[in-house]
């Protein structure tokens, strides 16, 4: 069992000792130093407290045959057989991943009247699609996908498992992780792979302004959920290479607990995800009415408003157009942040954009630290004469 | 209807710095909340009950610091509230987390409905709910918006998804995420937080559980081992401009241009 044993006499200033643990799970009872269900074990107690007053006892774990898992899996997101593109970003992704351990890309697609759309990931370079074809998995039914991946995660054994981080794969990928009972990391913003086939999750974590690297070392499939725009989409190759590998599965298996009764169509909006340009108001931003000009520059540039999450709980925008962990995660050609701080989260949901420019009259202010162009500036000022230049560029001579 | 709420405490701020020297988190104290997602599942739970009957239990793990937001929820109606804690449950990922609750669950009556918020604050992982169920072994319906009838049996919801949203009828028990457009919480009320402050929150701890084995929780039972923690790296290229006697609307505006934007 791992566990973390204090050892009193080696604490050298209790209070300091304590303050170490960001997490609050150091308490004292009764003049000695205890850890409480607050801990994450994240053993930084035992890096920097005093030395041996904390200690990490790690048993080892028998180990797996990570060599009866091989591949790296993609599930296909589609709604109808209509593809979402976050699933040949991670074609793409695990294209690479397989290729440093010498794997194969394997995709799992399951619905309806699915073939044709099938045919269409072979030019995307995948080595073997799994099809689920049946009429019982018309619409998305949790215990019926369930099932389906559960068959196929038993017949292909594959390593690792990358499920687009969509309404549909938020929810299936859990399910399927807890039926496994392996490491599922949500929301990855960089993956790599180790020689022993272990894959390297890194995302934003503990709700603060820091990073974490996991890996899923004992367990196998190793799964990840990664959001729309945050890997590459590999170029779509003329010659379709791979094979199509048609799945059965026992009908006794799609039955499912829940009916659909419909599934209803949102009206189209200009989603602030498939927006090349966006600008961003942020708390700098100091009247709701103020917002035109933000407006007129996005209209101006071709592009979409956006807002921090300080702007939706003021009610001055949709919830849809709040970029960040909480809300949606954006990788447009040029955003222009004006009076957004930057915190972490949010930064976590738009620092892939190809050109990040950021106004802020706060010098320290942590956005300057991704923005490509940081400009100390009042928006107030620097907007209206951005935008007037641009309309007189754009006036006949 | 008796319904179950999960809720969680979460950091009441998401300011969390860390020290470039020493590579340690720096958190503000103490301070904490019920997560604000959370919110929404309790107030679905307490409106079901004001219209159908029954019961509201909330249900947490956490250390016992994290009987303040149990507390909360019986101020704003809440009728029960338990809390899974144990050193044991230290360490816990998500996997581990779900299977605990889940664990816990099982030590308490029948539940019709259960009801998380769509994800935490802390974490945004939004596993917890579709996990738990898997546990349990009952159906689960994520991102719910809308209730549309609530029948004897089963329940029928709107599932948000993304571009469409689908109609689904699920049967008693079930378990739903609800998301932040379902309903608008209530506030917490004084005379309830009055009637309430000596209400008993039952402790559930490892021994409590029916599952006896520890290699299933906290660290030992999380299949995901973070390998260290660091901050997010800078972006490469930066240029900053607080130059006061440039034209600065101006290189903004040919820097654009120069990009191809204008």
């Amino acid at each position: 069992m791992s566990k973390l044993i204090i050892h009193q006499d080696k604490i050298t200033n209790i209070k300091e000792f304590m303050a170490v643990c960001p997490f609050g799970a150091l308490e004292k009872n009764n003049g000695r130093v205890e850890v409480n269900s607050a801990c994450k074990m994240c053993g930084l107690c035992v890096k920097k407290g005093p030395a041996g007053a904390a200690e990490l006892l790690k048993e080892e774990q028998a180990g797996i045959d990570k060599s009866a898992w091989n591949g790296i899996a993609v599930y296909v997101d589609h709604v109808n057989g209509d593809i979402h593109p976050v699933t040949y970003e991670l074609i793409g992704k695990a294209r690479e991943l397989a290729d440093k351990v010498n794997h194969k890309v394997y995709c799992i697609f399951m619905g309806n009247k699915i073939g044709d759309s099938a045919a269409g990931l072979l030019h995307y370079g995948v080595d073997e699609v799994y099809v689920y074809d049946y009429e019982e998995l018309d619409h998305f039914k949790i215990d019926a996908y369930t099932a389906v991946f559960e068959d196929f995660i038993n017949k292909i054994k594959p390593s690792s498992i990358l499920v687009g981080a969509t309404s549909v794969g938020r929810q299936l990928a859990p399910r399927v992780a807890a039926r496994f009972r392996t490491g599922l990391t949500a929301d990855c913003t960089i993956l790599d792979i180790r020689e022993n086939t272990d894959l390297v999750q890194i995302r934003p974590a503990f709700g603060g302004n820091i990073m974490a690297e996991i890996m899923t070392p004992n367990a196998r499939p190793q799964m990840a959920t990664v959001r729309y725009k945050v890997m590459n989409s590999p170029e779509r190759k003329a010659e379709p290479a791979g094979r199509i590998i048609s799945c059965k599965i026992g009908r006794e298996c799609l039955e499912s607990k829940i009916d659909v009764l419909g599934v209803v169509e949102k009206p189209k909006e200009n989603l602030i995800e498939n927006a090349d340009v966006l600008v961003v108001a942020g708390r700098g931003v100091r009247a709701q009415e103020d917002l035109k000009l933000i407006k007129e520059l996005a209209d101006l540039l071709g592009g979409e408003i956006a807002c921090t999450r300080p702007m939706i709980e003021a009610g001055w925008f949709d919830a849809k157009k709040q970029i960040g962990l909480s809300g949606r995660t954006v990788r447009p050609k040029l955003i222009i942040t004006c009076g957004v701080s930057g915190s972490v989260q949010f930064a976590a949901g738009m620092n892939n954009s190809d050109y990040i420019f950021a106004i802020n009259k706060d010098e320290k202010a942590s956005i300057f630290k991704i923005a490509h162009y940081g400009i100390v500036g009042d928006l107030y000022d620097i907007l209206p004469k951005l935008i007037e230049k641009i309309k007189v560029s754009r006036r006949p001579a | 209807m008796n319904i179950l709420v999960c809720i969680k405490q979460v950091p009441g701020t998401n300011k969390v710095e860390v020290d470039p020297v020493t590579g340690v988190l720096k958190r503000d104290g103490v301070d904490s909340k019920m997560n604000p997602y959370d919110l929404y599942a309790l107030e679905t739970a307490l409106k079901l009950k004001e219209a159908h009957g029954g019961s509201v239990t909330v249900i947490s793990m956490g250390p016992p610091q994290a009987k303040q937001i149990i507390m909360e929820a019986f101020a704003m109606g809440a009728d029960e509230g338990i809390l899974l804690s144990d050193r044991k449950f230290g360490g816990s990922d998500v996997l581990a987390t779900s299977y605990t609750l889940s664990q816990g669950v099982a030590q308490l009556g029948k539940f019709e409905l259960i009801l998380c918020g769509k994800q935490t604050t802390d974490g945004d992982t939004a596993q917890v709910g579709p996990e738990m169920a898997e546990y349990l072994n009952i159906p689960s319906i994520s991102n719910v918006k809308k209730l549309i009838e609530i029948g004897d049996s089963h329940i029928t919801v709107e599932m948000d998804m993304a571009n469409t949203v689908e109609i689904a009828k699920v049967p008693y028990p079930c378990l739903l995420t609800v998301d932040k457009d379902i309903c608008q919480p209530r506030l917490p009320s004084y005379v309830k937080k009055m009637e309430t402050k000596n209400r008993e929150i039952k402790i559930i701890s490892f021994n409590d559980l029916g599952d006896q084995d520890e290699k299933k929780y906290g660290l030992n039972g999380s299949p995901t081992q973070v390998q260290r923690i660091f901050p997010p790296e800078a972006n490469n290229h930066r240029e900053l401009w607080n130059d006061a006697a440039e034209d600065i609307p101006e290189k903004l505006f040919n820097k654009i241009k120069e990009l191809k934007f204008v």
